[in-house]
């Protein structure tokens, strides 16, 4: 199920608001298509990060996939257990498996997002 | 960029590019395919019940994966899986001249394999490039069967029949064949409870038939990912059978995705990416399939001196981050010094390896270089090949019965 507490973006990002914060990470469907992840470069605290704009780097045993944003803002936090164990994200991609936090964000734009239902009709025309 | 041209993209990197990378040069051409229209295994159906993340390869439609290509991987060095491989090509020839006709067309020796052989060689053109990859099975003094790539089939056939005497007996088997590889430590067991002879005779590289559920099945033992196992051949049906009666006794299916990760870690080439036709063999260092004691098409070439200037090594990245075919390699003084072929995150050793070929000069295990990925640069140090040391395809056989 895709969690109803969020919003998620149409590049398979999702954004939980945590006070002042913006939690980032990635879907359940995109760590499913991407397959098992080795490898994740993430944005480093201090660096802006533009919504819809590459940020990172993810690579699964057969390829590297481009990070994007779903947010603007400056990257305040990022999930070191993603550096040894980069799989959380295939076992837990939506608490364990989180990316990285942004600080100084717009509500505005967060509300542009798509909440779980929209997302998951998104999915479903994909098919 | 609008939401919808982002999402297109990313769709595309997220489904299309993640394997578009693992078989990057053939992608252009699968394309073309999939607008043909591409051909499915009788396993097909088997692989959708199992949920497999299918995509085209070799004009085929086949499984990348089920589980995930790391716990494949794993399984395979450790238990046991099984290998949807009926896309590839089965060509089989006989008649008086046919050794001496083959002779001509592979860099192997053929005259001294024996009954029940099998023996790997390249098919080269006059240039000495690398037309395909092969194995060879001695049938009979007279009689060989051959298995080939599956994008390669038909035109490996065109050649091999084109330089054939008359008198020599050709057949395209690729159709009318079904193939399955059964590979790792668990895989003898396996075949001594299906098959009705014993496979305790079985020696690497050796072939016999067997008989399975009565009908007779050819079966050698060999294979793509460096673990003790067999290829079985027979009527599609019957490998269909076969298959399922190999889930039933624990084996579990693996993908093209674990595949190519078990054949990277042992060094060993993939057509269109370490070989192919403006490649000399020679170059690829596997030169025990080349015999320069005899003529072969190409051998001017192959065998001229002065005509290896680059070799084929194996990289150890120093960290989990990949490097993939068409990086570029640079010495340590930042010069250009080839290109990866191969490239991807080793389960067995839980870091990134590649092949790539390199000017000589750079070939030396210990060296130290750096792969320019376009994003980044990352070390890597030339090391020799199987990456993997643990491999039991060449031990014997009763410590696994």
């Amino acid at each position: 199920m895709t969690p109803n507490d969020r919003k998620y973006a149409p590049t398979h990002e999702w954004v939980k608001i945590d006070g002042e914060l913006a939690v980032v990470g990635i879907t359940d469907h995109a760590q499913e298509s991407l397959g098992d992840i080795t490898f994740i470069e993430l944005p480093k605290p201090g660096m802006k990060v533009e919504k819809g704009k590459e940020c990172g780097v993810i690579e699964s045993v057969k390829a590297a996939s481009d990070m994007y944003s779903p947010v603007s803002g400056e990257v305040a936090e990022t999930n070191a257990l993603l550096e040894t164990s980069p799989e959380t994200v295939n076992k837990s991609p939506y608490d364990d498996g989180w990316f990285f936090k942004v600080k100084s964000i717009r509500h505005d734009e967060i509300e542009t997002l798509m909440d779980a239902s929209a997302y998951e009709q998104m999915l479903k025309n994909a098919e | 960029m609008t939401a919808d041209a982002h999402e297109i993209h990313y769709i595309f990197s997220l489904l299309l590019y993640q394997f578009s990378t693992l078989y990057k040069k053939s992608t252009k051409r699968n394309f073309m395919n999939t607008c043909r229209e591409l051909k499915r295994t009788p396993l097909y159906q088997i692989h959708l019940d199992l949920g497999a993340k299918m995509a085209p390869f070799g004009g085929f439609e086949m499984p990348i994966q089920y589980d995930g290509i790391i716990a494949e991987h794993v399984a395979t060095r450790t238990a046991c899986t099984i290998f949807d491989t009926c896309h590839m090509g089965e060509f089989r020839f006989k008649g008086a001249s046919a050794a001496r006709d083959l002779e001509n067309i592979l860099t192997c020796r053929v005259n001294s394999m024996e009954i029940g052989q099998c023996r790997y060689g390249f098919i080269c053109n006059e240039r000495g490039g690398v037309i395909d990859d092969q194995i060879l099975y001695r049938i009979a003094s007279d009689e060989f069967f051959m298995v080939v790539n599956a994008s390669t089939q038909s035109a490996d056939f065109a050649w091999i029949t084109g330089h054939l005497s008359h008198g020599v007996a050709a057949e395209n088997l690729s159709e009318s064949t079904g193939k399955i590889d059964l590979q790792g430590p668990g895989a003898p067991k396996i075949m001594q409870k299906l098959m009705r002879q014993t496979v305790a005779d079985m020696k690497y590289y050796r072939f016999k038939y067997n008989t399975y559920r009565a009908e007779r099945v050819l079966t050698s033992r060999t294979g793509y990912t460096g673990e003790i196992g067999f290829e079985i051949y027979g009527d599609p049906q019957l490998i269909r059978q076969f298959f399922n009666d190999c889930l039933e006794c624990g084996a579990k299916p693996a993908g093209l995705g674990a595949r190519d990760t078990l054949r990277l870690e042992m060094g060993l080439p993939l057509y269109g990416h370490e070989l192919d036709a403006n490649r000399n063999p020679m170059e690829s260092g596997f030169t025990r399939s080349i015999d320069c004691a005899k003529q072969f098409i190409g051998s001017t070439v192959v065998c001229g001196p002065g005509n290896v200037r680059q070799t084929l090594v194996g990289l150890i990245l120093s960290s989990r981050r990949a490097a993939r075919a068409g990086d570029t390699i640079l010495g340590d003084d930042g010069t250009h010094a080839g290109a990866i072929t191969s490239g991807s995150y080793s389960p067995s050793l839980e870091k990134a390896i590649a092949l790539g070929y390199i000017e000589k000069k750079y070939g030396i295990p210990g060296t130290r270089l750096q792969v320019d990925t376009g994003r980044q640069k990352l070390d890597a140090i030339v090391t020799e090949t199987p990456f993997y040391r643990k491999a039991t395809c060449r031990k014997n056989i009763a410590e696994f019965l």
